[in-house]
């Protein structure tokens, strides 16, 4: 029982891992931009298309996509933003909603009409292939990847945005963009880096996922509800909410899997729900 | 009383005097409500099921239509399709919208059995028919079996007796289940379990997974901890697909078996052989089986640009079925097509001798085939060996008599 129930806790540490590297990028978009980015599933189901489209058209392995996938993704959130949703900025945070989702249904459906519902399979890398037994359980190697760069990375941009002079920079453009363009910060340019990295961060999951689930056009819409609830359990906006909910959400599902199975996918919601009675600005928002 | 009983014989005169005169029977005794023979395919557009089923049995549905000259009785046949979503109370409302005012006289297809028990009992209510080629639960000729009904291509017994028997025959006796949490899962479930138990094997245990479910790896510990031989997948298109995927990343293919009680040829396509070779799964059709299943699927291929999977191939089938029946019965009048469909025998690629019984089941041979490797694998789309041929008495059982149309 005991390790059947370590088995379960260490996979919901891994899947809590993806969602928290979900999350925080849209954690970092609407904390800084105010703007509910519902294309964020899309540009993960992207990220994953780009590195089996790399693999499978120009040769390029994993650790390549790894890399290159980010900056196509990023690159094309800057576009996206540039010619669109910047439009948007000072309206009701809605219409940022609905521009985003719009996007997202429509990149859905292009890819779909392309590569069919089953998707596609991309081999895990030859150098994280195999695993080791812990004696609770099989760990394959590259779930153990997965957690390792996730919490890098999730680390990683909580320094720089809280720890660091860009961070303060870019903080303080949420607050008051005038007055920080007044010192010679130009704003506008802070902003649509900000929205290509928030992508960058889901297409660099995309491509972390893609090993482990069949790389399929509706990948991102079956995760994107989930990281949502997180993001809302957190606190809209705040990025160690983001992580540290995800994690827990993560263990909680894999309890659930293991305790009442048919709940699993109810679960995340009803702990949602609970919160937002409890506290309405999430686990770690600032009331407005 | 006198009128009655001299009508038919009126009718009965005209026609042969028609046919004596070389004037085709159509014009004087056929009967096509509306002028037009028009047949709804209602499927999965966009979802979980669409590869295997979706514009690909619309696809077929169209070449049926045109296979048949476009005509029947001298008038035209259409088809129309839209999309269910996979949910019960869309299709219902489809279906009803397309009785009412779009004089639809046949349903086909009605992929995820949720949407196929949803418009069956519309479709009897309207008295038109529900041609089944999609779904696979059991209590569609059973305890829900309607008048009107033809459940086509496969159902969850002749899966499970396909690749249930044929593994506990091979040494996979104990078992544990990932199961859909729908009707169809729990279904496939219960109908593998019953052909397990006796055949000889046990079950140690199961778990029911969300209808979708990304990530079964907290399923799969619990399947390996189980230490069961067998790991049955009672599930279906990208569950299926996620659940092989992952298993062979947790290393349990290497002490445990899959077996997958519902896989089609599309989720082999994309999982790619390396990841699904070996594996046991039945099919009610195969398109590189034989010189007529390979004709037909290589036409098919040329519209579709993918190879058909059973559920499409029998989409097209049951249509050709269809619109004999109306030839044959020279009305498109639902009571007397369905007694010439249950009363010819269904002869062309797709089955051989195939019949429709009392409940609406198409009872016909199965096969059991095994998923080639990427070596033995020699052009595109050659993914199956067929291990065996089922003989149709052995894949479906007995009408059941919980259908009030089965005699006692």
């Amino acid at each position: 029982m005991v390790q059947a129930l370590s088995g379960q806790l260490l996979i919901g540490l891994i899947n809590g891992s993806f969602y928290a590297l979900l999350s925080l990028g849209l954690a970092v978009i609407f904390g800084l931009l105010n703007v509910v980015n519902f294309a964020h599933g899309a540009q993960y189901m992207l990220g994953a298309f780009v590195a089996w489209m790399g693999m499978q058209y120009l040769g390029l392995g994993y650790w390549w996509a790894l890399i290159l996938t980010p900056l196509v993704v990023g690159l094309l959130a800057v576009v996206f933003e540039r010619l669109f949703l910047r439009r948007l900025y000072g309206l009701d945070p809605l219409y940022g909603l609905l521009l985003t989702f719009g996007a997202a249904l429509v990149l859905e459906g292009i890819f779909q009409n392309i590569f069919g519902i089953s998707g596609n399979s991309y081999p895990v890398p030859a150098l994280l292939q195999g695993g080791s037994n812990l004696g609770f359980m099989y760990l394959p190697r590259y779930r153990g990847w997965v957690v390792v760069v996730s919490m890098a990375i999730c680390f990683g941009s909580w320094f720089v945005i809280e720890k660091t002079r860009l961070g303060a920079y870019l903080r303080a453009g949420t607050e008051k963009p005038l007055l920080l363009q007044g010192f010679g910060v130009n704003v506008p340019v802070m902003f649509t880096l900000t929205y290509g990295f928030g992508a960058a961060l889901a297409a660099f999951a995309g491509v972390m996922a893609a090993p482990i689930y069949q790389v399929t056009p509706l990948m991102g819409s079956n995760v994107i509800m989930v990281v949502f609830a997180v993001v809302v359990i957190g606190g809209m906006g705040s990025i160690v909410g983001s992580i540290v909910t995800g994690l827990g959400l993560g263990l909680v599902e894999g309890l659930t899997k293991f305790y009442y199975a048919p709940a699993s996918d109810v679960i995340v919601f009803v702990v949602m729900a609970i919160v937002l009675l409890v506290r309405p600005a999430g686990l770690f928002g600032k009331a407005q | 009383m006198n009128c009655t009983t001299l009508l038919p014989r009126n009718i009965a005169l005209v026609a042969a005097v028609a046919a004596l005169t070389a004037v085709p029977p159509s014009t004087a005794a056929a009967q096509v409500s509306n002028d037009v023979v028009k047949v709804g395919v209602l499927t999965d557009m966009t979802g979980a099921y669409s590869d295997l089923a979706g514009p690909g049995s619309v696809v077929a549905a169209q070449m049926a239509a045109e296979d048949f000259g476009g005509k029947v009785l001298g008038k035209p046949i259409v088809i129309i399709s839209a999309d269910h979503q996979n949910k019960a109370d869309i299709a219902s409302n489809v279906a009803r919208k397309w009785f009412d005012e779009q004089q639809v006289d046949a349903i086909a297809d009605l992929v995820s059995s949720s949407t196929a028990l949803a418009v069956m009992p519309v479709a009897a209510e309207k008295k038109r028919i529900t041609l089944l080629s999609g779904p696979g639960s059991t209590p569609i000729e059973g305890e829900k079996c309607t008048a009107y009904n033809v459940h086509y291509t496969y159902n969850t017994y002749s899966m499970a007796a396909g690749t249930g028997r044929a593994v506990v025959q091979q040494g996979g006796n104990s078992w544990f289940f990932i199961t859909a949490d729908y009707v169809f899962g729990k279904s496939l479930q219960g109908d593998t379990a019953k052909v397990v138990t006796a055949s000889g094997g046990k079950i140690l245990g199961d778990v029911r997974a969300p209808f979708p479910t990304t990530d079964f790896s907290s399923y799969l510990l619990q399947a390996q901890a189980s230490g069961a031989k067998i790991i049955g997948l009672a599930n279906a298109g990208a569950d299926t697909i996620n659940a092989i995927k992952q298993a062979n990343e947790f290393g349990l293919t290497k002490k445990q078996n899959l077996a997958g009680l519902l896989v089609f040829l599309s989720d082999i396509h994309s999982l790619g052989l390396s990841t699904a070779k070996g594996m046991y799964l039945t099919t009610a059709f195969y398109w590189d089986r034989d010189e007529e299943s390979r004709k037909w699927s290589k036409r098919f291929f040329e519209r579709h640009k993918k190879m058909p999977t059973m559920v499409q191939a029998g989409v097209y089938s049951e249509l050709m079925h269809y619109f004999k029946a109306i030839q044959a019965a020279k009305t498109d009048d639902a009571d007397k097509v369905m007694a010439k469909m249950k009363e010819t025998p269904v002869n062309d690629f797709f089955a051989k001798n195939g019949k429709i019984g009392p409940d609406g089941l198409h009872r016909h041979d199965m096969f059991l085939a095994q998923v080639k490797s990427p070596e033995e694998s020699k052009y595109a789309w050659d993914y199956y060996k067929i291990a065996k041929t089922i003989p149709a008495s052995d894949a479906f059982e007995p009408p059941d008599p919980s259908c009030p149309l089965v005699k006692k």
